[in-house]
């Protein structure tokens, strides 16, 4: 485990290039991640179709006509000499209001009895901290987001769920996740938001950014069912 | 310019979506590209009816598409041979054809491949989400409606005066990819190739693998001998960005090669495939055989180059 001195570039076919920044979770690899997308952004390179930014990695899909490997990589090298002055926006903090247990989340009992507690205090610890989105991924709108306290870290469930109702919470190891669209899952669901955390129509589409920060907050089954309706 | 109705869908078929060259830009928000699997025969099914090479076209998979034609259009047919028929006649495919209200298309059997691509001139009217006409089928927006074709379902296209001058217009024959049931596909190593016993490459680029009926546009699923893993490095990895032609081996042992509908994954990915190679990724139906070689990334830039340089000659023709 460790964030490397430098950028280690991996090939992923003919147009795709991955830069690696370490190989463990933190966040000083996560913004560099994001300084480096930043910037690629701001130079608005010929020939850049994509950068997906994800926890540790920027994989960069290019059109190897219109810019060569030798000259991208020149480029990110470049950028690299000064990514720690690359000020990152400050981030924004979004209360996200919750209904726990029941049949919003269904393992909360489960994750209680792993963890030794009543649900009360998992509901209490969950709303305890302030949480790190580090990416946006595996569907739309879908943020990956941690540390979760040591006292809830759960496994994910041995055989994933075939379905997922959107708006779920749930926890994975030292992590915690929304599910924006009904989907197959294997994170431990301990409750739901009404929230809706992807629209297509919207600019941005996606509620929650890379590097923007979350709090939790329960919210009663009643409040739950308004807010559903509010929103629709 | 004013959307007409030019095509009712009869039948549906199998699976037939509309995509165009992909929606891209969104990947920081959780959106896979999408787009059409064999994006070489999209790009010159819209150049053989003047469309430009990235509109949306029809994608359609195996068989059983049934359209009406409900005023003068122009299209082409490209991709794999699902035996196109016009008023029951075989239709020349990689052919600018002009067809008139009534007419009924159909695509019976499959002969070569797995996908076709209608181009029809003017483009499709349907609304870009994120910049892009491509059906993202779990995410359910883009395309018509966020979904497949239905029977009794219009498309619209624009109405703008016909380019007669492309009636006729053939893509060269010697130019046009032969779709088999057994393909070798080039492929460049890594990004996690050293997570692999060298007994485990050696597997992978040296045997043959099947495709399973477990294959969508997400990715194909294959069935062939288990690929050996260093037993000193975790089964999966932190979750990172991946594109279409990865190949994913997850802790089975066994591979699946990503399309178009995926854009993170924490599994270990042993390979790519070319660009160039993907449309033959596209042509695979379940039971038909992959071999993969890896080959150098300039070998596969030198292969990109002669690709694009088939469809600059093609555009140089076309016009003149």
């Amino acid at each position: 485990m460790a964030h490397y001195p430098e950028i280690i570039f991996r090939l992923m076919g003919d147009r795709g290039l991955l830069l690696e920044f370490g190989d463990e979770i933190s966040l000083k690899v996560n913004q560099k991640v994001r300084r480096m997308n930043l910037a690629l952004k701001r130079e608005k390179i010929e020939g850049l179709i994509e950068t997906v930014p994800t926890y540790r990695s920027l994989l960069i899909i290019y059109h190897p006509l219109l810019i060569s490997l030798e000259d991208l990589k020149r480029k990110i090298k470049e950028i690299e000499t000064g990514l720690e002055e690359i000020e990152l926006p400050q981030p924004n903090l979004t209360r996200i209001p919750v209904v726990y247990g029941g049949p919003y989340g269904p393992d909360l009992e489960e994750v209680a009895k792993h963890c030794g507690l009543t649900p009360e205090e998992v509901i209490r610890l969950h709303c305890s901290v302030t949480y790190h989105i580090y990416m946006i991924g595996f569907m739309p709108g879908f943020p990956y987001m941690g540390e979760l306290p040591d006292a809830l870290v759960t496994p994910r469930l041995k055989t994933p769920r075939l379905s997922i109702p959107s708006g779920s919470v749930g926890i994975a190891q030292k992590q915690t996740g929304i599910y924006p669209l009904e989907s197959p899952g294997g994170w431990r669901v301990i409750g739901r938001t009404p929230l809706k955390m992807f629209d297509q129509n919207k600019e941005p589409p996606s509620l929650l950014q890379m590097g923007d920060l979350v709090q939790f907050y329960p919210i009663s089954e009643k409040e739950f069912i308004e807010w559903e309706i509010d929103e629709s | 310019m004013k959307p007409i109705a030019s095509l009712e869908v009869l039948q549906p078929g199998v699976l037939t979506t509309l995509q165009d060259l992909g929606r891209y830009g969104f990947s920081q928000f959780g959106v896979p590209p999408s787009g059409a699997v064999d994006q070489f025969s999209l790009r010159v099914g819209n150049l053989l009816v003047n469309n430009k090479e990235e509109e949306a076209c029809l994608e359609i998979t195996l068989m059983g598409l049934k359209l009406k034609v409900l005023r003068e259009v122009v299209i082409a047919i490209t991709g794999g041979d699902l035996s196109p028929t016009l008023n029951g006649e075989a239709l020349d495919m990689w052919k600018t054809h002009l067809l008139i209200e009534g007419d009924i298309l159909e695509f019976k059997t499959v002969r070569r491949g797995c996908r076709a691509y209608l181009a029809i001139f003017g483009g499709f009217d349907v609304p870009k989400i994120m910049g892009s006409k491509s059906t993202y089928l779990s995410g359910k927006f883009g395309g018509y409606e966020g979904r497949p074709l239905r029977c009794g379902d219009i498309l619209y296209t624009f109405d703008l005066p016909i380019p007669l001058n492309r009636l006729g217009l053939r893509f060269p024959e010697e130019d046009i990819p032969s779709f088999n049931k057994e393909v070798i596909l080039n492929v460049i190593l890594g990004p996690q190739d050293d997570h692999f016993t060298e007994k485990g490459i050696k597997t992978f680029s040296s045997s043959p693998y099947r495709v399973t009926p477990q294959s969508d546009r997400m990715g194909l699923r294959l069935e062939g001998p288990q690929i050996e893993r260093r037993s000193d490095v975790e089964e999966s990895i932190i979750s990172e960005g991946m594109m279409p032609g990865s190949i994913q081996v997850p802790g089975d042992g066994k591979p699946i090669l990503i399309l178009t509908e995926l854009v993170t994954g924490g599994y270990t990915k042993i390979a790519t495939v070319i660009s160039t190679d993907l449309p033959k990724v596209a042509q695979l139906k379940p039971g038909d055989w992959i071999w993969f070689h890896p080959v150098s990334i300039e070998r596969a830039h030198q292969l990109l180059r002669q690709q694009e340089e088939k469809i600059k000659n093609f555009i140089k023709r076309a016009i003149n």
